[in-house]
């Protein structure tokens, strides 16, 4: 049918964006040689300056890597991985390491800017903290000392190494084991920055902290490690944001993000992923295969996961939580946009194991142009979880008529008190919802983001409020086009 | 303000308006009445644009401007209104937020400034007390759950806010019982002026009771084989379709 045809171009014209944040930053990187030993290992570990069992913890993780298989379970496709035609350790070049944000190298500056998180705007209008990583290096955190007041440690991975054995040694990898998957593994090895946060027994985080990632160098990869921990009766609301610039090979990022949160403690991460998703026909990209788990450890602890995906050529993620502590609760909220060839596979684990344990997973999957978008997600009620609650709601919107939408619902219970709700729906932009929106002076591409938030508004709800808007932008800029 | 010239139309090859001819002035209630598959609603489509209806022959000029060059948007710049017969749903979207962006992008249409949200309340505020419509129903995504009457309302006000030259109100009666007509009536009347027009559909003569019109048609078979004063709803109301169906075949 004619009508059906030009109501999807329409759709497609409309979904037919271009990536904004693909420009390269012209810095000097200290880089490694390409390729994947011991040898590197060693290498990235010496000019992180790590004591020596920070070195072992790597070269046990590599050990283990060298005999595990990449997996192949996923509802993705792509061409083989070369581990050894990655560089695993590019920094930008600094005379000195800055001691404040105003020795940061000028062009590195610019490029948050362009990005549009000046580092200092932030400071002085939003009151968040920010950190930034580029490449493999973390750049400048800015509001430590404010935080250092309440006893709050805020800082990078490579920083807290240095500064909180201790704390580090304690916690690393104890909620995502360095065996614990291929990709987590590969991290064990091989991390080069990422974020560390620290909030004490009883302290309620004053601002959101913020981290924002960004690959520039050509042929890297990017293994950033974050650690967070939130002890008893504390609070802490974390953002990270991510891009990088476009280029037509692939980039691997291969993160994980361990979170910990005791009695009490309460633990939101919300993270706005866009990584360059690759051309409109399916060139380049970044691979983004990230672990993400927080375990629930003391009695009403409760961690909250958002997500809003719009980036990478393939995403596959699934921030889980293990709710140990009894009372403890877990959330999962998250958009998942995925247009041209992009592919996404990503949900979340909950598994309860404390008595009167809730868990709440609401995804909102997207799916525009060619590409596939798929929900998986476990639910697991172990034999002690008495009274476990769960409820699922996963919807689909489709836009056009070449793309896909898959829910895989895993759901394993082995407690009878247990219950365990699960809602699905897949709809599509209906010709009708265009029209209306078009005879009330909508334009098409408008109408397409008006529809789209009112899909994902659940989820966006849920952001912080300054970030919430950043994002109901970043939807509908991956989806516009040249409709008008 | 509104002329029609022979306009022919239809959808998938098939014909359905066969030469309407039409003059609306400003200040001017028109309403079309018909039997079921007369063209009605064909003709509110064809006027506000749908792209499933092909129009082969006609024209239709609206404020000066050849409508049927314009998009349905830009339609809706002009001043073009129609409230729908079955309006849509959009799960999420706030019926506020979706009157604020449509009002703003019919300004910026026009070169006009986007109202600010003090100034778009205060517009918002006054039309809900004139047209008697609660916040709740505001604050509620866009036709999601709503009743039959609550949705017509619903689109009476957008109407209101919105403050069209010409509305075209396909069916707004269909489905509602008497009270909620009367207030989709009230809603209208209450923003008739001398300068806007209205192009009222409807298969019943009862929203006639409320929207006095100046002038009624006949469609039948895709053309206006009558029009006259108010009077003739009554007539219809009396004798039904079926005079107008044998008086048609005897002129023809």
């Amino acid at each position: 049918m004619d009508t059906m045809n030009d109501i999807n171009s329409d759709i497609q014209k409309a979904v037919m964006a271009d990536y904004k944040y693909g420009f390269v930053t012209d810095i000097e990187a200290d880089a490694a040689p390409k390729g994947l030993n011991e040898e590197i290992i060693r290498f990235i570990s010496v000019k992180k300056n790590e004591p020596e069992w920070m070195l072992e913890w790597r070269l046990k993780a590599y050990r283990h890597w060298l005999n595990m298989e990449e997996p192949s379970w996923a509802n993705l496709k792509h061409p083989p991985i070369d581990y050894q035609d990655i560089i695993y350790y590019s920094a930008p070049k600094q005379k000195v390491k800055p001691g404040s944000l105003d020795e940061i190298d000028p062009e590195l500056r610019r490029t948050f800017e362009k990005l549009g998180i000046s580092l200092e705007e932030q400071k002085r209008l939003s009151g968040v903290a920010v950190d930034a990583v580029v490449d493999s290096v973390s750049i400048g955190t800015t509001f430590k000392a404010q935080l250092a007041e309440l006893g709050i440690i805020f800082c990078s991975m490579s920083e807290a190494i240095q500064e909180h054995p201790e704390l580090v040694r304690k916690y690393l990898g104890s909620v995502v084991p360095a065996t614990d998957n291929y990709f987590a593994a590969l991290n064990s090895a091989v991390f080069t920055d990422g974020s560390f946060c620290y909030i004490p027994e009883g302290v309620r985080c004053p601002m959101e902290l913020s981290t924002y990632f960004r690959i520039n160098a050509e042929n890297t990869g990017q293994f950033e490690r974050t650690l967070i921990v939130a002890e008893p009766g504390s609070y802490v609301s974390y953002l990270e944001g991510c891009t990088a610039p476009m280029r037509d090979e692939n980039q691997l990022h291969a993160a994980v993000v361990e979170l910990v949160a005791q009695e009490r403690g309460e633990i939101k991460y919300s993270t706005v992923q866009n990584w360059y998703p690759g051309d409109k026909q399916g060139n380049g990209g970044i691979y983004n295969f990230v672990t993400k788990r927080g375990i629930c450890k003391g009695d009403h602890a409760k961690i909250s996961w958002t997500q809003v995906e719009t980036g990478s050529a393939i995403t596959w993620k699934y921030p889980s939580v293990i709710l140990k502590g009894d009372h403890s609760v877990g959330e999962f909220y998250s958009v998942a946009l995925t247009n041209h060839y992009q592919q996404a596979d990503t949900g979340t684990k909950m598994m309860h194991i404390g008595k009167n344990t809730r868990s709440r997973i609401v995804s909102k999957g997207i799916s525009a142009g060619f590409s596939n978008n798929s929900y998986r997600g476990l639910v697991q009620v172990g034999k002690n979880a008495a009274n476990a609650r769960n409820f699922s709601q996963c919807d689909s919107l489709l836009l056009g008529d070449k793309c896909g939408a898959h829910t895989f619902p895993y759901i394993e219970v082995k407690n009878n008190t247990g219950v365990v709700e699960h809602e699905a729906t897949t709809s599509k932009i209906g010709e009708d919802q265009l029209f209306y929106c078009n005879q009330r002076g909508i334009d098409t591409e408008t109408a397409v983001a008006l529809i789209i938030n009112g899909f994902a508004r659940e989820v966006m709800n849920q952001l912080p409020m300054e970030f919430a808007v950043e994002a109901q932008k970043l939807l509908a800029i991956s989806l516009e086009g040249s409709v008008g | 303000m509104l002329t029609i010239k022979n306009l022919h139309a239809g959808i998938e090859g098939k014909k359905i308006l066969k030469g309407i001819n039409l003059e609306i002035k400003p200040g001017e209630v028109h309403a079309i009445m018909g039997p079921n598959g007369s063209g009605k609603s064909t003709l509110a489509s064809v006027l506000a644009g749908r792209k499933e209806y092909e129009v082969s022959t006609g024209s239709v000029q609206f404020l000066g401007k050849d409508l049927l060059d314009l998009s349905p948007e830009e339609r809706a710049g002009e001043g073009l209104f129609l409230g729908f017969q079955y309006p849509v749903e959009i799960p999420g979207l706030s019926t506020t937020n979706f009157i604020k962006t449509a009002l703003n992008e019919v300004r910026k249409y026009r070169g006009q400034e986007p109202l600010d949200a003090v100034a778009f309340l205060k517009l918002m505020k006054e039309k809900m007390a004139l047209m008697n419509v609660d916040q709740s129903l505001l604050s509620r995504s866009l036709n999601e759950g709503f009743s039959g009457g609550e949705k017509k309302r619903n689109e009476i006000f957008q109407m209101a806010m919105l403050q069209p030259k010409l509305a075209i109100l396909d069916e707004t009666d269909s489905g509602l019982d008497i009270d909620a007509i009367r207030i989709v009536a009230n809603g209208v009347n209450q923003l008739r002026n001398k300068d806007n027009a209205v192009l009222a559909i409807t298969h019943y003569q009862r929203l006639l009771d409320y929207i006095i019109p100046d002038v009624i048609h006949v469609l039948y078979n895709g053309r206006i084989v009558k029009s006259g004063p108010k009077e003739l709803a009554l007539e219809l109301e009396e004798r039904g379709y079926d005079f107008i169906k044998s008086e048609v075949s005897v002129e023809d």
